[in-house]
């Protein structure tokens, strides 16, 4: 940080002035050079959205059975995932799933035990160090608030049509469209060993195409086993995973307006009344 | 200008404390009778709005202080903890981070309305400069709170804003160590900015009871610009204006809502939720929007002028654009305080507005090329606006005929 200090000298009218550009244009963290993302239709989006709780368990068994073994979610509770919602496990699914999770505890003379619903989702590895060593030196990202942490970029004025619209799925979407455009890299760029190319990025990552066709066997037939149904499925429990909350905090806000319009409404009147004896 | 009804207490309880502690006389004269120009339109709304979210950001910030975990290692994830664990988390921490925007957007309505109707003019001069200072003591405050969070935009927006003090000669460096706790942004930057974060907003009620202090005595400007005559020109404050303004208050939280609940991070930059990494730069770093203009003008400086370094130079004009405002009752000197009856004003003003909205969409952009060409114009008219157009527009303009009161005004649109 002492060499970071003085780099940042100048910084003022240097570094920084060559770098803003995103806040006005919303969400756009990594700068997204690759082909034109797909919006997806969430059922989450819009001021009446909320999750579907079919898509959530079927994203939570991609994470289980794909994502998991490299990335955490540390500040995921197991008893979240039986929470109104969210996934809507019984409680006894979710105490049967976080036994099988061990939590390591100092305290106990075994220095370990098994999970309960009270516990966070443990992390893959113990430190960052041991992540990277098992992953070719990248670090997987904790899944906890992922989706927020992403974003698309858009366009004027349809950035601007967010604020309306109240669009917050920048990150769902960023996350289906990086894990729908692992395609093979354009001739003329060479990736390098360890890494894969994104066309969605447009560019390369540390992480391999984690889907493929059939990876994950659902239950029934119903739902196709494709790599755009996972990717959806992740994309929104991830969503969930970042914000559980959402469907009731929508729900709140469709009531807390209607009722503030009712009141603006009665307040409009109770002021014209008082001054309708007033010339003004 | 004290009530025109008075208190004459009858109550004998009422009596023996008003005999000790007139503090119901007090509220009498100054929240019911306070006599208020009948004409103030609702662009007048906006100080009630911005007492009502003073008292909001307290509230809610007291709350998320109880919650709240000022430890580097720690921040983050208890900011998660508060929206995701603590009862109506999400709505607490939503209305305070939104808030802070709502809060903001309310201030500068403020102070164009004040700058529109020469509301800074004498008698008012101090009732402006207090304002000045409350916005700068809520930039202040802001920034500080946009640390809290600790994530990759806290630390960034914190380093290099710190970063902006170390420009000043000589006694920079200090500063900027004293700001920082240290050489580099790390927990003990955090410590005293939630330390601070949470004093300021005392400070600020405590200059927004001077500032309304100040107000009370000439009394409110209006839209006429031309001073109360007779008690026929106002009402008496409640019931008139309190409803008025909680009228005002109810349809400015419709837009408040909105964002609390169905997009409260939109107003922030995804960045803001990877944890605060001190190996990585983000590849923007952009301040809230409501700094914006001033980050525009900041970055606009980018030419070394004599013995000033660009770096600078462009703090000076960066501090400058804020402290001119101080100077403002004397950089106009035109009598006539409304700019409805100053037609060589009004183009001018306008022209601000749209500059000052020019410079909020480049401070967002990348300091380069037409952008960078477009700052420099916009900061050369944000400096010329007070220090030319105003003194000289003051001097060679012929002001539209005032209205003799402000009944007559009243009755004149009413008859057209």
């Amino acid at each position: 940080m002492n060499k970071s200090s003085t780099t940042f000298k100048g910084l003022v009218l240097g570094a920084v002035m060559a770098l803003s550009g995103g806040l006005s244009v919303a969400p756009a963290t990594a700068a997204v050079v690759g082909v034109e993302p797909e919006l997806q239709k969430w059922t989450f989006a819009g001021i009446f959205g909320k999750y579907d709780s079919n898509q959530l368990q079927r994203g939570f068994q991609v994470f289980q059975e794909v994502c998991s073994s490299c990335h955490g979610a540390r500040l995921m509770s197991f008893r979240n995932l039986s929470e109104e919602g969210g996934p809507l496990f019984s409680e006894d699914q979710v105490k049967t799933l976080a036994a099988e999770y061990i939590i390591l505890d100092p305290e106990l003379a075994e220095g370990e035990r098994a999970a309960t619903p009270a516990d966070n989702w443990p992390n893959p590895f113990e430190t960052e160090r041991d992540a990277r060593a098992s992953n070719n030196g990248a670090f997987p990202p904790d899944f906890s608030v992922l989706a927020k942490a992403r974003g698309v970029s858009q366009k004027f004025p349809f950035w601007a049509l967010n604020y309306f619209t109240g669009y917050q799925e920048g990150g769902a979407d960023y996350i289906y469209n990086l894990l729908v455009n692992y395609t093979d890299a354009p001739h003329d760029v060479e990736v390098p060993d360890g890494q894969s190319w994104n066309a969605y990025l447009g560019g390369t990552l540390a992480m391999g195409p984690p889907l493929f066709e059939g990876i994950v066997d659902y239950e029934g037939d119903s739902v196709p086993e494709t790599v755009e149904q996972y990717a959806a499925d992740i994309s929104a429990f991830m969503m969930w995973m970042a914000e559980p909350h959402l469907a009731s905090r929508k729900s709140m806000g469709f009531r807390t307006i209607v009722f503030l319009l009712v009141l603006a409404g009665m307040m409009y009147l109770v002021k014209r009344k008082i001054w309708s004896n007033v010339a003004h | 200008m004290s009530g025109q009804s008075g208190y004459n207490p009858t109550n004998p309880v009422e009596k023996w404390l008003d005999e000790r502690l007139p503090i119901l006389r007090f509220s009498k004269e100054h929240l019911m009778d306070f006599p208020t120009p009948k004409n103030i339109n609702y662009w007048w709304t906006f100080g009630a709005i911005l007492m009502f979210m003073l008292v909001i950001q307290i509230i809610t910030g007291i709350v998320l202080a109880m919650h709240y975990t000022s430890d580097a290692s720690l921040a983050f994830d208890s900011v998660e903890h508060i929206r995701r664990n603590v009862n109506y988390g999400r709505i607490i921490q939503g209305t305070h981070a939104v808030g802070a925007s709502m809060f903001f957007f309310a201030v500068y309505m403020h102070i164009f309305r004040g700058l529109y109707y020469g509301s800074y003019k004498a008698p008012r001069e101090i009732i402006w400069i207090l304002g000045v200072l409350i916005f700068v003591l809520m930039m202040a405050t802001s920034f500080m709170g946009y640390v809290l969070p600790w994530g990759q935009m806290s630390f960034w927006a914190a380093t290099v804003i710190t970063e902006i003090f170390a420009a000043v000669p000589v006694v920079g460096e200090p500063i900027l160590v004293l700001l920082r706790g240290g050489f580099a942004v790390d927990n003990a930057t955090l410590t005293r900015f939630f330390s601070l974060h949470y004093l300021l907003p005392f400070i600020i009620l405590a200059v927004v009871i001077l500032h309304i202090w100040a107000l009370h005595v000439p009394g409110n400007n209006n839209p006429t610009g031309v001073e109360v005559k007779t008690s026929a020109d106002t009402v008496p404050f409640h019931p008139y204006i309190t409803m008025k303004d909680l009228f005002a208050v109810v349809v400015f939280l419709i837009p408040f809502a909105w964002f609390v609940f169905f997009a409260p991070d939109i107003l922030g930059h995804p960045d803001n939720y990877i944890q605060a990494n001190s190996q990585i730069t983000p590849p923007h770093i952009v301040p809230e929007w409501y700094f914006l203009p001033f980050y525009a003008i900041l970055r606009a400086i980018d030419f070394d002028m004599l013995f000033i370094s660009s770096k600078l130079g462009g703090v000076i004009f960066f501090g400058g654009s804020i402290v001119i405002l101080f100077f403002l009752p004397w950089l106009d000197g035109s009598k006539v305080r409304s700019g409805s009856y100053r037609p060589l004003f009004k183009p001018f003003y306008w022209l601000f507005v749209l500059n000052f909205l020019m410079l909020t969409y480049l401070g967002a952009q990348a300091a380069e090329g037409i952008f960078l060409l477009l700052s420099k114009v916009g900061t050369a008219y944000y400096f010329a606006y007070f220090l030319l157009v105003l003194p000289i527009v003051s001097r060679i303009e012929t002001p539209n005929p005032l209205p003799a009161s402000i009944s007559e005004s009243v009755l004149g649109n009413k008859g057209e």
